[in-house]
């Protein structure tokens, strides 16, 4: 029954992965730079290793927004917010995975009656805004650093494209740890306070929480995800959607990748603290947003003239659109579960 | 990977070979001319063996360097620019190797009057295919020298069409038959094309070096 339950998040893993690792690989892939074998073992591996080593600190913040209590009621809000995001993608409507979770997360709240915490959920949306704007912002002075030395730097032509293809590897590598790290919160973090994992010691040496055993089968779900379908859409963005050449793909990895790790290591958090800076809020962010962020940055150095503005609106009217319609389709669905399938879905 | 980095390596010294072959070329050409110019047909011959000899080691280097790029899917971004670009330059080597090959056969009857604009002329053409294979070398290597060298074979191919024009001018003041002055203004001609090639390659490196800068 357990694996029933946890049936919504694998899904939401197997999109995620799907999804979002064309936005790790995917210019790299369709430019024909890096096997897609390759990538998706690279970007697997990495994925789990995020998701298991880093993935707590955005995961609490959900737990924060809502402490759901019953594995019933966790199953329909990622099975909510997967539907949100399938059916939104059906409708070639804008659409993140983080924004759907969300939204589930309040439905629960509102049908159980908890009170959302005001607090929490503005630092969840502000990093919504934050993330497209701090990815912009980080590729530009990345994209500066790299033009200032690759146009410098004397390699040949074909040095060149060897470490192009090194560094894609290993900066496509951070990004799928970032991704594993910050989005399995949004896969696996509702399920994180009533999944029945005991904590475990692997060969009596390492320890191997509860947590991370619930991560760690998130992070499976999300490579089988890369595996099974991001291909065709590693090739549909490398090819169409965002032609970008090989330098400017590492510099959009690049800044969605540091992106991503802020708003999810705790370590980078509690050094600035330590500093007395403010700490950067652990939140599952979307990478889809942070890689239009990038190019965005990008084009505004370049002199684009031609910034698609119906897209920058397209996903503000997302951050406002999925999480309604992902908090409706919880709050009905719960209603179903708990009334008619006399389920316990969680309470006060 | 580093069987990824070690063809690379083999690449870029078949690149450079078939370079060095193409600049050897332009510089046997030269040299054939001044030989036929100072009557030693003997050295033209020997000329002529050696530019063909480097001029299928270019073809055979052009062939492997492309089958090469291609099966270890090398450069995707600008491997049509690369082969474009070693195509066309080795048009210059294949033109020089086939003007000689003219001089050999029809053997003109230059005039003692020509023979200096004649040497500027090849001269002028040579530095121009010269200036090509720099400008060539700087794509793979140092993408912001290339307009350094691209000026300097837009000049020198200028220059060869003035001495061009002005030496089929001469040419038709001469009193000799109108068969002769056409013979000897198609040899202008063909020494002239030698930096008309070059400059095709500049053409399009000028546009693939926009490409290279980032």
């Amino acid at each position: 029954m357990t694996l029933f339950f946890l049936s919504s998040g694998l899904f939401l893993g197997w999109s995620l992965g799907a999804n979002d690792a064309a936005n790790i690989f995917g210019a790299a892939v369709g430019s024909k730079m890096i096997r897609f074998r390759t990538a998706a073992i690279i970007c697997s591996v990495f994925v789990i290793l995020g998701a298991v080593v880093s993935g707590a600190g955005a995961s609490e913040t959900l737990g924060e927004l809502g402490a759901i209590n019953a594995i019933a009621g966790a199953f329909i809000v990622a099975a909510a917010a997967g539907f949100t995001v399938f059916w939104m993608s059906k409708l070639t409507l804008p659409v993140s995975t983080s924004q759907a979770i969300v939204g589930a997360i309040i439905g629960w709240n509102l049908y159980t009656g908890t009170a959302t915490n005001p607090q929490i959920l503005s630092k969840i949306v502000s990093t919504w805004i934050l993330c497209p704007i701090l990815a912009a912002a980080f590729a530009v002075v990345l994209f500066v650093l790299f033009r200032f030395f690759f146009n410098r730097a004397k390699f040949h032509l074909l040095e060149l494209d060897f470490y192009m293809r090194l560094s894609l590897i290993v900066i496509g590598a951070f990004g799928a740890y970032s991704l594993g790290a910050n989005n399995i919160a949004n896969v696996m973090g509702v399920f994180v306070s009533v999944a029945p994992f005991r904590d475990l010691d692997l060969f009596g040496l390492i320890p191997f929480t509860g947590q991370g055993q619930l991560f760690f089968i998130g992070g499976v779900a999300i490579a089988v995800g890369v595996y099974t379908y991001s291909e065709k859409v590693m090739h549909t963005i490398g090819r169409s959607l965002f032609r970008l050449s090989p330098e400017t793909a590492l510099v959009v990895v690049l800044a969605h990748a540091l992106v991503l790790f802020i708003f999810s290591s705790r370590e980078l958090a509690q050094l600035l603290i330590s500093i007395g800076l403010p700490p950067i809020p652990l939140v599952p962010v979307s990478s889809t947003h942070a890689v239009v962020g990038a190019i965005l940055g990008i084009g505004l150095l370049k002199n684009a003239r031609n910034i698609n503005y119906r897209m920058l609106g397209e996903i503000a009217l997302g951050w406002m659109v999925t999480p309604v319609v992902a908090g409706a389709i919880t709050f009905v669905a719960l209603f179903f579960l708990e009334n008619v399938f006399m389920q316990d879905v969680g309470r006060i | 990977m580093p069987i990824l980095l070690k063809s690379t390596k083999i690449i870029e010294a078949q690149i450079d070979e078939f370079l060095n072959a193409v600049s050897e070329g332009v510089i046997v050409f030269q040299q054939a001319i001044k030989d036929y110019l100072h009557n030693d047909r003997e050295k033209l011959e020997s000329d002529l063996v050696s530019i063909s000899h480097l001029e299928n080691r270019a073809d055979e280097l052009r062939r492997t360097i492309e089958t090469q790029l291609y099966s270890h899917s090398l450069i995707p971004e600008h491997r049509g620019d690369v082969l474009g670009l070693l195509e066309s330059i080795d048009n210059v080597i294949d033109t020089a190797k086939h003007l000689l090959i003219q001089f050999s056969i029809e053997s003109p009857d230059i005039q003692l009057a020509l023979i200096k604009d004649f040497l500027d002329l090849t001269e002028q053409s040579a530095q121009t295919a010269e200036a090509i294979v720099l400008a060539t070398r700087a794509f793979f290597r140092e993408v912001h020298a290339i307009k350094d060298h691209l000026h300097k074979v837009y000049f020198y191919e200028r220059e060869a069409d003035k001495t061009s024009e002005q030496l089929k001018r001469r040419i038709f003041a001469l009193k000799i038959d109108l068969a002769r002055k056409m013979h000897l203004a198609s040899f202008v001609q063909h020494v002239d094309s030698l930096a008309d090639r070059a400059e095709a390659v500049a053409d399009r490196l000028s546009i693939y070096a926009i490409k290279r800068i980032i």
